[in-house]
């Protein structure tokens, strides 16, 4: 068991692109760490120099209490879960899962114990003499992680494990996966694109692009105060709605009058981007408040439990989520009002977040 | 936790789960008459000198020569094949000569290029691309190109006339050729494999030795195969280099039986025939991965 830190990372490829810049992380022994981003920002870069798979270029790494940068993959008592699963396709699944703890040369009784018992907790007993290829992907997956289990490693690194999976059996995984890292409760470094899967299984959710770190924090924290532009675009779905909007007495008022409330510490005049949750608007066929901005719906996804409207306003397109009890036509003229504590607010020079 | 629907039956029958041939293969089996009356032709054409070959080397000498020739009407005899394996025979130690080479050169080549295949596969190395360039570039010259300057260093280092010299020259010509065909080989097999093994508890080269290499055993094998007959083959570096009738390989013995005053036809063919069963054999035994070298991605993911 152990906490992993990673302390000013920087990664550079030798025809010069900086894949992570600067980078500092601190994981939590026992915490499911979710490192989560388009493709391209660094977050697998940063998974596989955590894991000895690729040289830093300076910056160190400390995993426990050892500082590993230098030491090989071996040596660094880590185990990890490829997108692709990577399961020795010459050797049954039994042999997969030993491999590591005969590499390690353990005795025999030992193997079969710890076998048996990752087998058990993962379901794996029928299917102990098969080679891989006669194993569905859901089944590579699990195998994937019974190998990384068998060897109590003090953290597990995760790359993009479910991404191969179809829908349904990803959810399955997902449960899957959560329930296995609380029972062994060791640290687990995930990286995903994906933006439910990091909210469904991080204690914590580090938000990364083009190779710099954009926020980190509980789900819930990210869900709801966004540190960045880029974090509030990328998280939800649809994601926020990214208002221009001016600081006016009590209020932040965007194009079309439609009036949002003011967080504190902002100054008056000052102009802002405001990041409203879609969930945050109400829309109706008509509205006499005088902060609701008028618009006409010019798209509806009806999804059973809610229905997501676009509206056209003189703000922009604005996402509404509403429950489905609320029925309106496209092309039908509605109002948009906002409701709810102040949304976060960001800075449109820097990007921040700013306010309170 | 997962659910699945998809019985063992269909986990057996392939990605697609199909069980019955495809239809239209059927309909095709005995193909258009054209196609059956070009083929045979091309077939006849290509075959028979092999044909005429067997058939000398089966025939007694006076047969040989009749006019007209007998193409079914003669009594086939062994005479010719064990003039070949008789004692003095100098296609008997031609052909030992030959494994010796054609041996050696394909392990020099296998050891020497398997391993720089790999690290040209996985490594950013500086200039890749023109380096695997220059490698290949040593096959675009006709041997005759070189030959001429390989005899004068040769002569200078002593290498003439021996086993040794024709061994080097062997490798150094299939290197490139294993190179090229083994890094396509192992571009297939996913570098995640041997990531895994490092994470696992193994050094680079362990991981490779112990995952990398068991999965490129058939593309090996197809690889050493091509180098074996190209060694096997080769005729302008053997009767080049080797004067001395005790270190000939086979092609050259067999080449030498031509000449003087009379020509014993049916030696000739006899040899011939041994000569070209082992690499029937080998082909026979790779014929699978001959295409699959062409085409590539031997490798099941």
């Amino acid at each position: 068991m152990g906490e992993v830190r990673v302390e000013r990372l920087h990664k550079a490829f030798p025809d010069g692109t900086v894949a992570v810049h600067e980078l500092d992380l601190t994981i939590a022994d026992g915490e499911l760490f979710v490192m989560l981003g388009p493709s391209g920002c660094g977050k697998t870069t940063t998974l596989r120099c955590i894991a000895g798979l690729e040289t830093e270029t300076s910056g160190r790494i400390v995993i426990g209490d050892e500082v590993v940068s230098g030491l090989r993959p071996s040596q660094r008592d880590i185990a990890m879960v490829f997108q692709f699963y990577a399961l020795y396709p010459h050797l049954s699944v039994h042999d997969n899962m030993s491999f590591p703890l005969r590499a390690a040369g353990h005795p025999a009784a030992e193997i079969a114990e710890r076998v048996n018992e990752a087998a058990r907790l993962l379901r794996l007993e029928p299917l102990m003499k098969r080679k891989p290829n006669k194993l569905s992907g859901g089944e590579q997956q699990r195998v994937a992680l019974g190998r990384a289990i068998v060897r109590h490693p003090k953290a597990f690194l995760m790359d993009e494990p479910l991404t191969n999976l179809d829908a349904e059996l990803r959810a399955d995984m997902r449960a899957e996966l959560k329930h296995v890292q609380q029972r062994l409760h060791t640290t687990m470094v995930y990286v995903t694109h994906d933006q439910t899967e990091a909210m469904a299984l991080g204690h914590r959710i580090a938000i990364m692009n083009q190779g710099r770190l954009e926020q980190v924090g509980a789900p819930m924290e990210v869900y709801e105060r966004p540190a960045t532009l880029f974090a509030a675009s990328f998280i939800g779905s649809p994601p926020m709605n990214l208002i221009d909007a001016e600081v006016t007495n009590g209020h932040l008022t965007a194009a079309g009058g439609l009036a949002l409330t003011a967080p504190e510490g902002l100054e008056r005049g000052e102009r802002v981007v405001a990041g409203v949750r879609p969930e945050r608007f109400v829309v109706s066929a008509s509205d006499d408040d005088p902060g609701a901005a008028r618009g006409r719906v010019v798209s509806r996804e009806a999804l059973g439990d809610e229905t997501i409207y676009v509206v056209e306003t003189e703000a922009g397109l604005l996402n509404v989520r509403m429950p489905p009890t609320v029925r309106l036509a496209e092309d039908q003229p509605v109002a948009v009002r906002y409701q709810g504590t102040a949304p976060p607010v960001y800075d449109p020079e820097s990007g921040r977040v700013t306010g309170r | 936790m997962a659910t699945h629907i998809q019985t063992e039956q269909l986990a057996d029958a392939g990605i697609a789960g199909e069980t019955a041939a495809p239809p239209v293969r059927r309909r095709r089996r005995f193909g258009s008459g054209i196609e059956v009356v070009l083929l045979t032709l091309f077939a006849v054409v290509m075959l028979f000198p092999v044909l005429w070959m067997v058939e000398t080397a089966l025939k007694e000498t006076r047969d040989i020569y009749a006019v007209p020739a007998k193409v079914f009407s003669f009594t086939p005899t062994l005479d010719h094949l064990k003039d070949v394996f008789s004692s003095g025979s100098p296609v008997l130690s031609g052909l030992k000569n030959s494994v010796i080479v054609s041996g050696a050169s394909t392990l020099i080549a296998t050891v020497l290029g398997v391993p720089s295949a790999w690290a040209y596969s996985r490594f950013p190395i500086p200039g890749k691309k023109d380096q695997l360039f220059f490698i290949l570039s040593t096959r675009f010259m006709p041997p005759v190109v070189v030959v001429i300057p390989i005899f004068l260093m040769f002569r200078d280092l002593g290498l003439l006339d021996t086993l040794q010299g024709l061994i080097l020259v062997y490798s150094a010509f299939n290197l490139p050729f294993t190179i090229w065909m083994m890094k396509g080989f192992i571009d297939e097999v996913p570098a995640e494999y041997e990531e895994a093994a490092m994470l696992d508890g193994y050094s680079r080269i362990e991981a490779f030795w112990r995952v990398t290499l068991p999965l490129l055993v058939p593309g090996i094998v197809a690889t050493a195969v091509f180098a074996l007959i190209f060694s096997w083959n080769e005729f302008v570096y053997a009767i080049f280099l080797i004067t001395d009738p005790s270190s000939r390989t086979a092609p050259p013995a067999i080449a030498g039986l031509i000449g003087g005053t009379t020509i014993d036809w049916g030696l000739v063919a006899a040899s011939a025939m041994v000569f070209a069963i082992p690499v029937l054999v080998f082909a026979f035994l790779v014929r699978r991965h001959l295409v699959a070298g062409v085409t590539l991605g031997a490798v099941r993911r």
